[in-house]
């Protein structure tokens, strides 16, 4: 099946993007990029640590991947302009997730600020992933501000209670014509698969990889997720029906 | 509003009559809770919810390592100077105590600042005592621009300020406070602050928000543990990390659980809270704060605080020394306490490895 997924002109065979944070050891990194298949990684600019090369999650990243660092931390638009271009000096990546977080109860993120951040640094050539919530006028003004792929999340961040925002999530991927990427609260490979089948581009996960007994085969579970989840997609779903439908109908004796 | 009006509610509660009351299903109810209210997280201080310390646990840890994952922020003290103007009956720099005081000039911070940074750590709390004369504002904004230089996150642990004052600091680079009430009860506060502008209840209550209001990214609060009653003192805490939390959703608000150690002094607390105090306390902080850090200090000894990793705790420090100049300088002053656990900040990394945690030496960049 050739089915490519393309973001700002790179493909990518791989629908599942993989966070760094909340892992045990950075160790565990490469195999976890490697086992899952992912060529999208994002890093937090605020954990980088460049000092330290033992700290420093960028070494355990293999060459090849696309690493999307991300704004984690900052409060507004401004904050988020300014890591953005910190990020692309330490990284050397021009793809940037935006992440405008000013509520640290339930980190939900601020559409609006995010709207502001991407208008700006699209126009600078960053390729601009915003994190969001599901909300299809917010993600109309990403895409007219120059996003390349919105990010709605499926549940709040870290809750892994899976696809919550179901209905808004498909009206989005419906509606607007960008890559639609769940991100944020998939808990689960059946979340995963879920939000595939309903025609999600990518998904992103960390929470539920990094925090499960073996983060390795998870990450391996996840890939197979996404994939049976695409696949299910492109291969088109029978209808969900009100009634069962009895191979031989009650009403057959009238034909 | 203010905090003190949130404390003012519970003016004439009767909290022994409420924590004796507390039953079996009262706790099991709140266990089954996502969110609870200020009186569930009381009863989980209560007598009656020792009982059920195992489960509290489970439900602690799997509200941390879902909110944290399973890393934890180390970070080290850093004392500027034990200068102080105030009579404390607890603490070792009480200024009526005979110590060797001493005040860092910035060839020493820069010393200090360099022995630190070669640990690998990125996060600094610089710490003074509670004298506005020795160490004034430009004082400690002068320490934060060496500092700079070294550490990607500066926190302080100083007398209260106005909201000006830390909009200043936080204009010259610093993004955490961390500031104690030490005893949220008001009489037994005025009992053990004898003299000087500490006895300021409200000045020093109001602080964490005048910095929440002038922007600090992070704020830390908590009581000396031991000074009073500790149920009172911990459900206080709690309630003030949650009005903070409520009103400025853009701060991060964590909690310490510092316990009275031993110092130079003859003050003996009147509370004890033992270990198994400690981690009620911190497991029901936990559970009514699910998004808050938690943080224990090497007050507490090396095996307490490796068991308390994964149930709550979200931030350790390492490599701590209380004295002015403990880093690097061989004329130092005396310390505030004695700390408990010594260990190195490779001896902290390699605990929290084998533990299945990661030692994060660097979580956030100041811009």
């Amino acid at each position: 099946m050739d089915d490519k997924l393309v973001i700002a002109g790179h493909e990518l065979s791989s629908r599942l993007f993989i966070g760094t944070g909340k892992f045990h050891s950075h160790k565990v990194i490469p195999q976890v990029i490697e086992r899952s298949g992912a060529q999208v990684v994002t890093v937090a600019l605020r954990r980088i640590n460049l000092d330290y090369p033992e700290e420093n999650m960028l070494n355990y990243i293999p060459k090849g991947c696309i690493i999307m660092p991300n704004t984690s931390g900052a409060r507004n638009a401004e904050e988020a302009v300014r890591i953005a271009r910190i990020a692309r000096a330490a990284c050397g990546s021009n793809w940037i997730k935006i992440e405008v977080i000013n509520d640290n109860k339930y980190l939900l993120p601020d559409n609006y600020e995010t709207i502001k951040a991407t208008e700006i640094l699209a126009k600078e050539g960053f390729i601009v992933l915003p994190y969001m919530s599901p909300d299809l006028i917010a993600a109309r003004r990403l895409r007219d501000a120059g996003a390349a792929a919105v990010m709605p999340l499926g549940a709040p961040i870290g809750t892994n209670k899976g696809l919550k925002a179901r209905e808004l999530i498909k009206i989005m991927i419906d509606e607007i014509d960008l890559p639609v990427i769940v991100d944020a609260g998939l808990g689960r490979p059946s979340h995963a698969a879920e939000a595939m089948e309903l025609g999600a581009a990518a998904v992103l996960v960390n929470t539920a990889i990094a925090t499960a007994d073996d983060p390795v085969a998870m990450a391996e579970a996840f890939a197979l997720a996404v994939k049976g989840g695409r696949m299910a997609y492109l291969a088109g779903m029978g209808a969900v029906k009100e009634f069962a439908e009895a191979s031989s109908p009650l009403t057959g004796f009238l034909r | 509003m203010s905090f003190y009006d949130v404390y003012l509610k519970y003016k004439g509660f009767d909290f022994n009559d409420f924590l004796s009351s507390v039953t079996d299903s009262q706790i099991m109810k709140i266990l089954s809770k996502e969110k609870l209210n200020a009186l569930d997280f009381l009863a989980l201080l209560s007598d009656k919810a020792k009982e059920y310390l195992e489960p509290m646990a489970i439900k602690a840890r799997q509200l941390t390592l879902k909110n944290f994952g399973r890393a934890i922020l180390l970070y080290t003290p850093l004392y500027l100077s034990n200068y102080c103007v105030n009579q404390c009956a607890y603490c070792g720099f009480n200024c009526k105590n005979k110590i060797a005081r001493k005040k860092l000039s910035l060839d020493e911070v820069r010393k200090e600042a360099q022995a630190i940074a070669s640990t690998g750590l990125k996060h600094i709390l610089i710490l003074t005592g509670e004298s506005r004369k020795h160490t004034p504002v430009s004082y400690i904004k002068d320490c934060v621009k060496v500092l700079r230089d070294y550490f990607s996150s500066i926190s302080i642990e100083v007398y209260p300020l106005d909201t000006a004052e830390y909009a200043e600091l936080i204009e010259a680079g610093v993004d955490g406070l961390t500031l104690y009430q030490e005893t949220y009860d008001q009489e037994v506060y005025m009992e053990v602050h004898i003299k000087g502008p500490k006895r300021d209840y409200r000045y020093r209550l109001d602080a964490p928000e005048r910095a929440c209001i002038a922007s600090m990214r992070s704020v830390n609060i908590g009581a000396l543990l031991g000074l009073n009653d500790w149920h009172k003192d911990a459900f206080f805490t709690g309630l003030h990390a949650s009005y903070l939390q409520d009103k400025y959703p853009d701060v991060e608000i964590s909690v310490s659980l510092p316990r009275l150690r031993p110092h130079f002094g003859n003050f003996a607390p009147k509370f004890t809270v033992s270990d198994k105090d400690l981690v009620q306390i911190m497991l029901a902080i936990r559970l009514f704060l699910p998004r808050a850090g938690i943080t224990i200090s090497t007050r507490e000894r090396p095996q307490l605080r490796d068991n308390l990793i994964g149930l709550g705790v979200t931030r350790l420090s390492a490599g701590s020394s209380t004295q002015v100049g403990g880093h690097a300088i061989e004329d130092k002053g005396d310390g505030q306490f004695d700390i408990a656990d010594t260990r190195s900040v490779v001896q902290i990394r390699d605990m929290l490895y084998s533990k299945g945690f990661q030692p994060v030496f660097k979580d956030w960049q100041a811009i």
